[in-house]
Formats: C-alpha cells, structure tokens, sequence
C-alpha cells in the first residue's frame, strides 16, 4: 500500500510541473508584452508594470523565469491581487467557504443519486426509470449559469424562499441554494453509475443466494445490492468534489459566496490578468491533489485494486 | 422397394428453423447498420435530430426565422419590453428584439462549437492514434503529455487564454481556446480501442502484404476503432457550446459585440427581477441545442453497444 502511495504521487511530479509550465507558458512565451497583454484595454501605471515585472522576473531568459516562478508557488509566495493583497491571505480567507460548499454539494449530489440510482436500477425500463433518465439528460444539459439563473429567479425572486445573493453570511441554510444548484448539475453521471451498477450487482450469484435462502428483499437489497454497488459512485462524487473545488467559479460568482471561485471569478470579470493566473494554477495544482486522493480511495475501496 | 421409414420433424419443429431463417442474399449486417436499425426505431432519435436541423437552419440562414434586424433600430423606448406584435419574445435591456438576437446567435455557438470540436477532435485522434499504435517511448511521451492537459480543467484553460489574448478575441483563437485543451480524453479513448483493435488477424494480414505500419494504422486499424471516437466528439459538441456560453457569459469570449446567447444571458443579467423573460429565452435556446446534441450522442452510443441493445 505505501508503495502504491509513493508511486502515485510520483507520478503526480511530472503532471505538476507541466501544467504549472503550461500555464506560465501560454501566459509569459506570448509575443509581444505580456504585462501589457493581461491588461487588456487598461493600461497599467509604472509602478504596477515594474512591480509585475519584477514578480514574474521579466529581465530573465525563459526557462529561469519559470524556475524562480516555481520557487516562489513553492514558497508560498503568489503575488498580490490587484487590491495588494496577499494572494496567499486571500486563498486563507476564501478557500474554507468553497470547502463547505462543496462538501454541502457534494452530500445532496450523493444521497440523490445513490436513492434515485437505486430505485431505477431496480426498477429498470419502468416508468420511475425513464423519467429520472429524461430529468438526469436534461439537467446533464442545462449550464450551470442557467441553472444559477432558473434558480435565482424563481426560489429566490419570485417565490422568496431563500435569499438570492449569499453575501457573508455562509450560514448552512444561506448557501443551502447553491450547493443544490451544484448537486443538480452533477448528480446525472453518479446516478445512472448506480443505476448501472445495481442492475448489474442483482443478477450476480450472491444476490441469487441471498434470495434462495429465504432473505426478505428489504434485507437483500440494502445489504447484499446497495453495499455491493456503492464502490463506483462513491469514487465518482470524490472525483467531483476536485471538479466542484475548480468549477464553482461560475456558482459562487453569481449567488456572491466569497469563496476562491468568486475571487476568480470577479478577477476574470474585472480583467485583472496577474489574479486570474495565480489563482487557476493554484486551482490546477489543487484539482491535481485531489485526483491523487481519489485514487487512493478508491484503492483504499476497492481491495481488488492491487497495490504494486 | 419400400422407403426406410424415418421421422422427418415438421419444419415449425425443426431446431434449424433460427438458421434457415436467415437469407443468404441478404446484405451483410455491420455495426452501424445494426445501430440504424435500432435508431430508426426511437422517436428520440427523430426529435432530437429535427431541433439539431433546425438549428442549423438557425445557423446558416438566419433571415428565414426573422426579418428584424438583431443589433440595428433598437429603441430605448423598447427597453426591457414585453412580447408585442412581430416581437414575439419581448426586447432587450438596450431595447432590441430577443427573439432576433437569439436566432442570430445561433450561428456564433455552433461556429465555435463545431470548430473547437473539430480541433481536439484531430488533436486526440492523432495523440491517441499514435501512442496507441506505436507503443514504446512514442506512447509514455504521448500519455505522459496527455496526463498534463486532462490535469488542467479546460475552462480554466480557456480563461488564461482568451485573458492573454484579450486583443485576438475571434471564433478561431475561442475554438482554439476550448477544443486545445479537451482532446486528452479523446486521446485515450481511442489509445485503449486502438490497443485492442491492433492485436487483430487482419492487422497481421496487412503488414504480411507489406504494406507499411503506417498505411495499416490508416487504412484498417483506425477505421475499425474510430466508433467510440465518432459518440466521443457528437456528445462534447454540446460540451464545447456549453465552454463558449460559459466563457461569453464570463466576458472573456467574443467580446461583447458579437451575438451569442452567452453575451446574451450575460447582459440580461442585470435585469433578472424585472425582464426575466429576456434572460430565459436564450437560456432555452442554449440548453435545447445542447441537450438535442447529447441525446444525439447518447442514443447513438446505445445503438452502437451490442450489449446496451440486447439489455433493451
């Protein structure tokens, strides 16, 4: 299992050191200037071009640029946001909300999937199947901005039953409307891997067993289907905890929870360059870990993964 | 001389009666003819094809829904209007006509959907081509640069890019910004079909005629592993006009001068409490695309997958 452990994160190396050279890449290589290239229409004053140019050590050939940049992710040291803050202090402030509200996600993503799962894979080509198909496909298709927006208008807005803009408070029943929003924009994948693995789990021997010796099926199916078939989906909603990590930008932009997606997300609107660069390699480094993570749950899961 | 007496089973009987009912002069079946067969039977199939038809249509003939212009002789007076006669859908904040804007902006999402499908269609079906073929040092380096795209969440991606190239914003550097970042799925999709298909009799038949490695890999190891690819790209199409939408609505896609539903939604934001409609209407147009384009996808992976079918 430690080997298993040291060889998975060494393989991590070689993924972290080329997404954080892609990223520094397509940014710094550009012709022209990049300093100027991230202030799009503005212009920058002196002191802020200097002070730029200096971070990301500008009078320097490429390939030195890139290594002192990696010293300084390394250290802890990721500029300031255009406000002058320490982005490290920013991502301090803000990343425990994004964690709450992904875990929120995360949970009601679970428990729906894994009761709806269950439900139309036991009851596969009835009418309980195929409506949770249709409704999965088409919130699989709606984007996550409209999604935002239908949920806004009409529970907030129109209905009044939450409020529309989080705001500081973060509060577990103020952010209880986005983190549906989110479970309802993932949960399709995680729902149909159960339905899809509860079919597949009651045509096997042992359930067939279970049965022959006389077990009521409300004893059957929460130990010997439910139990069997948890694996897969469980390692789904763990893989999109590292998706909802990154991907809530959009979320909490539009619902206003001051968490990193919502830094990033008013960077990218504002056109703040330097911010919205720091804050996605920070965001690809921390995908990157959690995927590590997943991985080694799942091995921790699923005693057939073997460890060599 | 009297025939030997023997029981001849009536032909309803007769366990050949699965074999004989096969016609000899019928025309072979193949995978995709099976997969019509089964498609041509779900009404899905037929709708959700009439909506991509239709907005293709959309796409390439505008002036055939509408006859108002989109971005020109809109009135202040208008603003945040409802529905009136020849405006079915109400007007815009800047008093344009919704339902003009939404046609028109059709041809933007499709444009870029298609092009940044194209281009990490041929950006993974090369890096996955050739790693799964070739194996060896070719396949570690192909995998191990494939691991760093799929590590990068491609909206991000797209972010930093279209950020950077803030002064290029056009349908090409947009397509480039999503489709060269999304191809390292792809990529190993088709790098584990093509490790299957490459072990085959007929890939040993053709290098026996001498033919070169490469002339097989094209001539029969990718047609034959190219199925998974073809329902890969038809469901990340709705994946790329999602990417678009995402990226416009973020004001970092086409600027604000183009007409896309993204650009659209993103302006009517601001007046989601009093002309709601106004920010619906694209948001309809925007999911229906997407959801006709993954159906699509969808119902051709169940009728390509023999054992999908058989499951029924």
């Amino acid at each position: 299992m430690l080997m298993y452990v040291v060889r998975r994160l060494l393989q991590a190396v070689p993924v972290v050191i080329g997404t954080t050279f892609l990223i520094y890449f397509m940014v710094f290589s550009m012709p022209g200037d990049p300093i100027l290239a991230m202030f799009g229409d503005k212009t920058p004053s002196p002191a802020v071009y200097d002070a730029l140019a200096a971070q990301y050590h500008l009078d320097q050939p490429f390939i030195v640029q890139y290594g002192l940049y990696m010293k300084d992710l390394f250290t802890g040291n990721l500029g300031t946001t255009f406000s002058g803050e320490d982005v490290g202090t920013v991502l301090a402030r803000t990343f425990p909300v994004t964690l709450k509200l992904a875990a929120m996600a995360i949970t009601f993503e679970f428990i729906t999937a894994v009761v709806l799962g269950l439900f139309a894979g036991l009851r596969k080509g009835k009418l309980f199947d195929n409506i949770t198909l249709v409704i999965g496909l088409i919130l699989m298709s709606v984007p996550i901005f409209v999604l935002c927006f239908i949920a806004q208008y009409f529970v907030a807005i129109k209905w009044g039953w939450a409020s529309p803009t989080v705001g500081a408070d973060t509060s577990f029943s103020n952010m209880l409307l986005p983190a549906i929003v989110l479970a309802l924009s993932l949960f399709t994948t995680s729902m149909r891997l159960m339905r899809g693995t509860v079919i597949d789990t009651r045509s096997r021997d042992w359930v067939r067993t279970a049965y022959a010796k006389g077990l009521p099926a409300r004893r059957v199916i929460p130990v010997h289907v439910l139990r069997n078939s948890l694996i897969p989906v469980v390692t789904n909603s763990a893989a999109n905890f590292g998706v909802l990590m990154v991907g809530a930008t959009v979320t909490e932009g539009i619902f206003n929870i001051p968490g990193v997606g919502n830094t990033l997300y008013q960077a990218i609107v504002r056109g703040e360059g330097p911010t919205v660069v720091s804050f996605v390699t920070v965001m690809v480094l921390a995908y990157v870990a959690i995927n590590i993570l997943v991985d080694l749950l799942y091995a921790v899961l699923d005693p057939r993964i073997r460890y060599a | 001389m009297p025939k030997p007496e023997h029981y001849v089973a009536p032909f309803d009987e007769n366990e050949m009666a699965e074999v004989d009912k096969i016609k000899l002069d019928e025309k072979p079946s193949n995978l995709w003819r099976d997969a019509w067969r089964s498609l041509r039977r779900r009404p899905l199939f037929y709708i959700s094809l009439a909506a991509v038809f239709v907005i293709l249509l959309m796409a390439l003939f505008p002036t055939l829904f509408t006859d108002v212009a989109p971005d020109k002789d809109c009135f202040l007076v208008d603003s945040n209007g409802g529905p009136t006669e020849g405006h079915p859908m109400g007007f815009t904040r800047l008093g344009c006509d919704v339902y003009a804007r939404v046609v028109w902006g059709a041809r933007t999402s499709l444009a870029v959907g298609l092009l940044a499908t194209l281009i990490s269609g041929v950006l993974g079906v090369i890096m996955g081509a050739l790693a799964g073929f070739y194996g060896g040092w070719v396949d570690s380096v192909l995998s191990r640069l494939g691991d760093i795209f799929f590590s990068i969440p491609y909206i991000l991606a797209a972010v930093v890019i279209m950020t950077t190239f803030s002064d290029y914003r056009n349908v090409l550097t947009l397509a480039f910004a999503i489709g060269g970042f999304a191809w390292a799925s792809l990529a190993r999709i088709l790098r584990s079909e093509i490790l299957r298909v490459k072990s085959g009799d007929f890939v040993m038949a053709s290098t026996a005629t001498g033919r070169t490695k490469f002339g097989t890999l094209i001539s029969h190891v990718l047609p034959n592993s190219i199925t998974p690819v073809i329902v890969y790209l038809t469901l990340s199409l709705g994946g790329a006009i999602v990417a678009e939408a995402t990226l416009s609505f973020l004001g970092v896609g086409l600027g604000p001068d183009v007409m896309s539903w993204g650009n659209d939604i993103s302006a009517a934001q601001t007046s989601i409490r009093t002309a709601p409609m106004t920010l619906i209407w694209p948001s309809i147009f925007l999911t229906v695309t997407v959801l006709a384009f993954i159906t699509l996808g969808e119902l051709v992976r169940d009728a390509l997958d023999p054992k999908a079918r058989a499951r029924g």
